[in-house]
């Protein structure tokens, strides 16, 4: 509660500040809302890169503002009208949390468009943007089957939103395909970004017999102590490998930069719409940090999946995928699952021990 | 057996960070101050410590500049509460905002460095006994400074004349004053142990837990220790009940979830809370019941001249 109180302060103090920025004419103003502060690495970072890329591509002819450590929920309207007020015409949330604020704004301001990441809801002057990141989390899980001596990974969730459990199912569907019997151990830690916490979830899952350990939270912590340990992890969001250099395998890497120099473009031009855009490795959203820490013959694999879900040839999720109880997971996409079951994902695939918490 | 080995050495670690900072705070508050920046203190704390650390190479050194941080730290609130007499809850909360944010600009150049931690203790013959040679002798040494700290903070505020008066100046400063004790001073030493302890507090996470810095790496840790030293009813032994109780059920509820128990995980994370509270307020009951509150804690006291 202290927390949260003392969050809302700080987005305050925040949203005050940038009052005094000074007006422009003809410059497009682009204003961006991160959850965390920008630090050098994580999911607030790599939104960061994208706004230094919009800089470095578009020069004189914008304007950019940001405002960190936003809290989600309903304290962050205030902080996007601020950006609305100070006169930006593209506003950019790039958290999930942000999504119904956004849109109260949104409706409020027909005139300013806005892009929410992450989320479902639009308007015709909100957009939504995300990366299919269960694509590099398959490849994840394949070579995780591959590297566990053990035959249990260590998976450490933040919350249990669609993202993530379907993050978690990806990777145990492409672990799935090269060892059946591959277990997984799943400990929420009900944060996104901890580090002590996630260093002792890293401890647990390594002190009862995980040899992988696999993060869908923000900080190195997790690499660190798996390094520590001489076990192996993947990295998130971020190159981590300074953090691990014998650990990392691999890493999810957001790049929003191509999506971000498109939309502004399209504002640029007068030809910006309401859309919803879902990208993945062929378009690519998201990178593959470099393959490491693993012999050729598993590299090659791992190449080879991207290289097949990049050229459509693969789909993680492809029919039939058998859930938790058993039964065979209605397939509304053709020969795989389809976008909606995806993003709306609340069950845990076959072969996951876990129980889904609030089911 | 290994696991229960592995589960408590966990805690302990855990456990340190929260009761190092409450000791101090306690102390502060036993001296009728009421430092509500515990959170900002520690941060700024880390920095430094992992600065101090990175730039040394020496964890020494690094402890050293975390303390040193956290003391210059709640300098500026002894200045601004005995000084200027503000009013000390607006001054603590200013403190951890203004605490998170330089520790941001001093830690910019150090995020995605990384050191190595603090080295745990070696004694030969002794930390090679089963089960316990490890927790007892082979943790680092922060883990029993904290320990040893807290004793000596109850030995002195129990045992000495000077934690008499200090304990005076808490419950009814103008009668210590009028018996001709320096009230402004004593609480200023308070206030400064207090930091002391924080800014050590903050550095044992990237000296020892997590090596290396990243901005808001404390995550509410200081809050905690704040709620600790109110829960323990003002009382050094119940601090150190309560600090490991806190951390036991952390890392407790992350083991059950990798063992998959199947309790729902948003509660298993609210159950350090939950414990933590219950037990201590049941502790708190059993004994004395009403408030132990310090009589004159957050009351601003100006001397007659």
């Amino acid at each position: 509660m202290m927390k949260r109180l003392l969050g809302a302060a700080a987005a305050l103090l925040l949203a005050g500040s940038i009052a005094g920025v000074a007006h422009a004419a003809d410059k497009l103003k682009v204003g961006f809302i991160y959850l965390g502060p920008i630090g050098d690495l994580g999911w607030t970072y790599q939104h960061e890169l994208a706004r230094q890329a919009l800089v470095k591509e578009f020069g004189d002819k914008i304007e950019t503002t940001y405002l960190e450590n936003v809290p989600e929920g309903p304290d962050s309207e205030r902080a996007i009208e601020q950006l609305v007020r100070a006169g930006n015409k593209l506003i950019f949330t790039t958290s999930f949390g942000y999504m119904d604020p956004t849109l109260k704004v949104a409706k409020k301001y027909p005139n300013v468009h806005f892009e929410h990441a992450t989320g479902y809801k639009r308007d015709k002057n909100m957009s939504t943007y995300s990366a299919r990141w269960y694509q590099g989390r398959y490849i994840q899980g394949q070579i995780a089957a591959k590297m566990s001596k053990a035959g249990v990974l260590g998976y450490i969730g933040s919350f249990p939103i669609p993202e993530v459990v379907s993050g978690i199912n990806a990777t145990m569907l492409g672990a799935q395909s090269i060892n059946p019997n591959i277990k997984v151990k799943i400990i929420w830690v009900n944060t996104w970004f901890d580090p002590g916490k996630e260093a002792d979830a890293a401890k647990a899952l390594l002190d009862q017999g995980a040899d992988i350990i696999m993060q869908h939270t923000d900080s190195p912590a997790p690499m660190q102590v798996a390094a520590e340990r001489g076990k192996l992890a993947f990295g998130q969001d971020s190159e981590m490998i300074k953090f691990g250099p014998k650990a990392q395998l691999t890493s999810i890497l957001d790049t929003w930069a191509p999506y971000y120099i498109s939309r502004v473009k399209a504002e640029l031009d007068g030809t910006w719409k309401s859309e919803d855009t879902w990208g993945g490795l062929d378009s690519k959203m998201f990178e593959m940090a470099p393959y490491t820490n693993m012999p050729d013959d598993v590299k090659k694999m791992a190449e080879e999946t991207q290289a097949a879900i990049t050229a459509g040839k693969l789909h993680p999720f492809k029919c039939p995928v058998v859930g938790q109880d058993g039964k065979e997971v209605e397939c509304k996409g053709g020969d795989h699952l389809a976008d909606g079951q995806i993003l709306g994902m609340n069950f845990y695939v076959k072969g996951v021990d876990d129980k889904l918490p609030g089911k | 057996m290994v696991l229960v080995e592995a589960i408590i050495l966990s805690v302990l670690a855990a456990s340190t960070p929260l009761l190092l900072a409450a000791t101090g705070e306690l102390v502060t508050e036993r001296a009728g101050v009421l430092n509500l920046g515990v959170e900002g203190m520690m941060i700024v704390g880390a920095a430094c410590g992992f600065g101090g650390a990175w730039l040394s190479g020496s964890i020494v050194v690094g402890a050293l500049c975390g303390i040193i941080a956290g003391m210059l730290m709640s300098l500026i609130f002894a200045f601004m509460t005995l000084g200027l007499a503000v009013n000390q809850v607006a001054t603590g909360l200013a403190l951890t905002i203004f605490g998170i944010g330089l520790s941001g600009l001093i830690g910019a150049r150090f995020v995605g460095e990384r050191i190595n931690t603090a080295p745990h203790l070696s004694v030969p013959g002794l930390s090679d006994i089963p089960l316990v040679g490890r927790i007892l002798f082979g943790e680092d040494a922060f883990v029993y400074l904290s320990l040893a700290l807290i004793v000596a903070v109850w030995w002195f505020l129990y045992r000495t004349r000077a934690g008499l008066v200090l304990r005076a100046c808490g419950d009814n400063h103008i009668s210590a004053h009028a018996l001709g004790y320096p009230v402004l001073r004593i609480r200023m030493l308070a206030v400064l142990f207090g930091g002391a302890c924080a800014g050590l507090a903050g550095a044992y996470l990237p000296l020892a837990y997590t090596p290396f810095f990243i901005p808001g790496m404390t995550a509410g840790r200081g809050w905690i220790a704040l709620a600790l030293v109110v829960f323990a009813s003002w009382r050094p032994g119940r601090l150190v009940i309560g600090a490991y109780l806190f951390g036991a059920v952390t890392i407790l509820q992350l083991h059950a979830q990798g063992a998959g128990v199947g309790i729902p995980s948003q509660f298993m994370s609210a159950l350090p809370y939950l414990a933590t509270v219950i037990v201590l307020v049941l502790l708190s009951r059993a004994r004395t019941g009403g408030s132990t509150a310090p009589a004159a804690l957050g009351t601003v006291f100006v001397p007659d001249r």
